[in-house]
This record gives structure tokens, sequence and C-alpha cells, in this order.
């Protein structure tokens, strides 16, 4: 009896490498009439309003992605919001709960050994946000600095890379999400917060008093975020693709842009102002679903 | 389960390559190592909050229980009902951001101080219960025979009842010294950089989820049983043969 449940146990440990997936979700979404749509609580690209509402930049350009698919398999698809964490995007997306992931996802290798990425939507520009009377310019100022950044997130590595290739030396501390960390800075525990370009111009923006912060020095890494689909299903990366592309050329998604970083956005009508980067002009000019590697190559 | 892998406990840190010592050099460190630090940092946290909670319980408890110094009954209920009252997570929140806001001085402190004050009173705050409960479980007639003999209040609490009472605690003790350890994740909220703050980094780095995981179970599992057996062998050093907890025949 001991044995079956540490069996079972074990099974429901290693159960989103185990079971295959029916790779074909364009059949599985026309059978169901319904697609999962894989959003994020507090990211600058997709976040909630509360009461199961979600929005944001790559929510909304998600949702026009399931108007072209509802086209692509000839009925109408319901779409069930299911909100995902850093920790269980990548085995929800591989064990079916969600179809498509459209949140703050870097594309990199590693991931693509696990799911797939859709062409890339959105360049992150790692940054450094100090207090704006600190004196800080540039990764060099941060030796013997404390430095805060957020656990979970590719930018602790990045910080550490950096860190040994500049030769210096600085203290991290990490926040358990992007509020923490800003209050961090805020309330003088930490020097600067690295982080994603988006999250810290959002964060500056909901902050009492915007002005006492700015975003300094050289871009830290290049992150492509794209939406994430099952791996081994080339109808749908492809039907995904077309959307996104379709979108690009008739300057829907340059509008989306425009709505979301360049105008006041709710839940507290503030204006994030980030003009779109040079980074994510050319990943529109011409898409692709290149992993962060290809574009960090040192 | 087959595509588990557990190399990734030897991967440097920075440029995810498998390092043959599987712990790394100078600032190229492993996960495995990575990992270790992480633990010293939860056992740091955890046993300077349990030595915390036994000396400031000990205290609130005995003062719960002394007769005639009702100002002091008071205080000591006061203490046990704020810090057993307040959501562990909220009281470390309220050491680190509103504290300091109130009292400037804090500010120098370091996280690490706090976070362990948070733990510690919290914790001192249920062993000041047992602590209350053991002496008061004592038949009432020990107390007596200590004021017949002479003794000081300090004396028959140092000689007759305080001997009696942590034998009879002793295994709740043992339970709250091993949740200690577990309540330590409450650290990473303040960025301590703790054994629950690794699991989630580092498994969102490496992309194995599953494997830093059981490695951080593992030594959960390994630091509360230590502690557990720590605790019974002293329980059963201390364990005087004939004497046995009274049950229901207390007072009189």
């Amino acid at each position: 009896m001991k044995k079956h449940l540490l069996v079972m146990a074990m099974a429901a440990i290693g159960v989103s490498g185990v079971y295959a997936q029916t790779n074909d979700t364009l059949a599985k979404i026309k059978a169901s009439g319904n697609i999962s749509l894989g959003v994020r609580d507090s990211s600058a690209l997709s976040f909630t309003l509360g009461n199961g509402k979600y929005v944001g930049f790559h929510t909304e350009m998600a949702e026009r992605i399931v108007d072209d698919l509802s086209k692509a398999v000839g009925k109408k698809l319901a779409i069930t919001y299911t909100p995902v964490t850093s920790q269980n995007r990548i085995p929800l997306v591989q064990n079916g709960t969600v179809d498509l992931e459209c949140g703050s996802t870097t594309n990199n290798l590693a991931r693509q050994k696990d799911v797939a990425f859709a062409v890339t939507t959105y360049m992150e520009e790692v940054r450094i946000a100090t207090k704006a009377n600190s004196g800080i310019t540039g990764i060099k100022d941060l030796n013997g600095k404390t430095v805060a950044t957020t656990t979970g997130t590719t930018s602790v590595q990045t910080l550490r890379k950096n860190e040994r290739a500049n030769g210096i030396d600085f203290k991290e501390v990490m926040g358990k999400d992007h509020a923490d960390s800003f209050l961090l800075l805020e309330s003088g525990r930490a020097d600067a917060f690295v982080m994603d370009g988006s999250i810290l111009a959002a964060n500056i923006s909901k902050s009492k008093a915007p002005a006492d912060f700015k975003i300094v020095g050289e871009v830290l890494s290049v992150e492509p975020i794209a939406c994430m689909i099952r791996k081994d299903d080339p109808a749908f990366k492809k039907a995904v693709d077309d959307s996104i592309k379709h979108q690009i050329a008739d300057g829907s998604l340059a509008k989306l842009y425009d709505k979301w970083f360049m105008q006041p956005i709710p839940p507290a009508n503030t204006k994030i102002g980030l003009p779109m980067s040079e980074a994510t002009k050319a990943a529109w000019a011409n898409p692709n679903d290149k992993p962060m590697e290809a574009f960090n190559s040192k | 389960m087959a595509n588990w892998d557990w190399q990734v406990f030897c991967k440097d840190t920075i440029d995810g390559e498998v390092v043959a010592n599987c712990w790394g050099s100078g600032k190229d460190i492993t996960y495995l190592h990575w990992m270790v630090e992480a633990w010293g940092w939860t056992v740091a946290v955890s046993l300077v909050g349990l030595v915390i909670a036994l000396v400031v319980g000990s205290l609130v408890g005995v003062m719960r229980t002394l007769p005639n110094s009702p100002w002091l009954v008071r205080f000591g209920n006061a203490w046990v009902e704020l810090f057993r009252n307040i959501p562990l997570l909220v009281q470390v929140f309220l050491w680190y951001f509103v504290l300091p806001k109130m009292i400037p001085v804090m500010k120098g402190f370091p996280p690490f101080v706090l976070v362990v004050c948070a733990l510690g009173f919290f914790t001192s705050a249920r062993i000041a219960e047992q602590v209350r409960s053991g002496i008061q479980a004592l038949p009432r007639g020990q107390r007596y025979a200590a004021m017949a003999v002479g003794f000081t209040t300090f004396q028959s609490y140092r000689y007759v009842i305080l001997p009696m009472a942590y034998r009879i605690i002793f295994p709740p003790l043992i339970s709250e010294s091993m949740n200690i350890f577990k309540n330590s994740a409450v650290a990473f909220a303040v960025s301590i950089p703790v054994l629950a703050q690794f699991y989630l980094q580092a498994g969102e780095e490496t992309g194995a989820q599953v494997e830093m995981f059981v490695g951080v179970t593992a030594l959960y599992i390994v630091s509360a049983l230590a502690v557990n057996r720590i605790m019974t062998a002293i329980e059963k050093r201390l364990r005087i043969p004939g004497f046995v907890a009274p049950g229901g025949t207390g007072g009189h």
C-alpha cells in the first residue's frame, strides 16, 4: 500500500515530462470550441485588473490572434484566461492546460527544449533604475553598492554575468516580486534595481514620486519576449505566427503598442511612457523566433 | 522521470557549464555550492531565531505564572496575544518595513537581525504558552513546598518548578524547534537568500524545477530531522527515572 502511494506520488511529480501530448492544438481547440490563454497577474505586458479580467499589450494581441484562429478553424473560439506564474507556465503549456501563453516569457535555448515560441513581438531591454540623485550612471558605478533584482527572473543571471565581465563587486538583494524589489529601491535598502525596462518604467510611473527615479546606463541584456506554445506543433505555430505577422503588417500591433505604453492605462490611468526600442522595431521588421542567446553573443 | 537531470547541480551559475569538481572555485560557483550557501542562511536564521525564542519565551512564560505580580502577568499575556495573533508573514513585514520608519535607528539594522527578531518573537509567544502550561501542570503542592522551606520566588522557580516544568513540555518544544526551521522560509519575503529563495531562482534559471525542489526539500528534511534527533537525545539525558508528567492529578 505504502509503495503504491509512493509510485503515485512520483508519477504525479513526473507527470509533465512523462505523458506524451497530442500535438494538434488546432484540432483540439476546434473540437472544444475553447482556447486556454495563459496570462500573468502583474507583468508589464499582461496583468489583471481584478475580478478575473486580464489586460495588457500581449493579452490584447493574443485576443486578436484568437480572432484569427477562429477564422482558421471556422468557428468562434471562447477564451479561458488561465493565470500562470514564472514557475508553472512551462509545465502548464506542456501538459495542455494552457494552449497559448502570451505573458512576458523570454525565448531562450533552455526553454526551447521544452516548448516552442511564436515570432518575437517585444524586445525587452534589461536596464538599471536608480534614484535620480544617486549619481549612478552605469554598471561601473555599481561597484560596492547594493543592487536589487527580482527572484525568479533572468535579470539575476544577467547581473551576475555583468558583475564578472566588468570585474566589479556589489551586493545583490533579491525581492520576492517586482513591487518588493522596487520598495527596496524606494526605501533606500538598495541603490539600484536591475530589471526589464518595461517593468522599471511601469513601477516608476506608479510610484508616489516618479520624478525621483530614473532609468540609466547601458542595456545590460536584450531578451526576445514571445508567445509560448507547445513544441512540435507546426500547424498551430504557423497559424499564430501568421496572425502576428498580419497584425504587424497592417499596423494594428503598433497601435496596440501606443495604447499600452504611451497612453494612460488602467488601473491607475498612468502612462508608462516607454517609446518603442530600436530592437523591437527590428524584430517587427523581420519577424523571427531566435532565442535570447542569438542577441547576446559576447 | 527518465528525463530528470541531476547534473544540473554541478553546473556553473553563470555560463551553465558542468564543472568537474561540482563545487566551483572563487566567485564562480555551481548550483550545488549556491544551494549549500542558501542552506547556511536557513540554518543561521533558524538557530538564532530559536535561541531568541527560547530565552524570551521562557521569560514571558514564567512571568505569566508569577504570584503577586499582576502587572507582569498582564504584560506576559499581552505579549503572547500580540505575537500569536498576527500572522508571521505580516510580522516579518512589520519588522522590515514599518518599524524602521517609526524608529529611525533601526534603519541601520541588517535585514538578518530584523527577520531573526520577527521569527524569534513569533515563536517566543508559542513557547511562552507552553512554559506557562508546563508550570501550571505541576501540582500546586510543589510551589507550597518550596515556600515552606523558605525559598524566595527566584529560588523556587530555579530549583523546584522549572526543572519539572521543562521536562513536561519538552515534546512540544521539540516540535517548536522543528517548526522554526520550516517557518524560516518566510525570510525569503524580505530578501534573505534562504533555501526557498534559492529554489525559486535556480529553478527558473535552469528550467530544472523538480530537481531543485527535491534538493531543497531534502535539505529541509535533513535540518528538521537533525534538530529532532538532537532535542530527543537531550530529552533522554534529562529524563528522571520515576518522574512521570502528572496527568489529571494536578491541583492537590
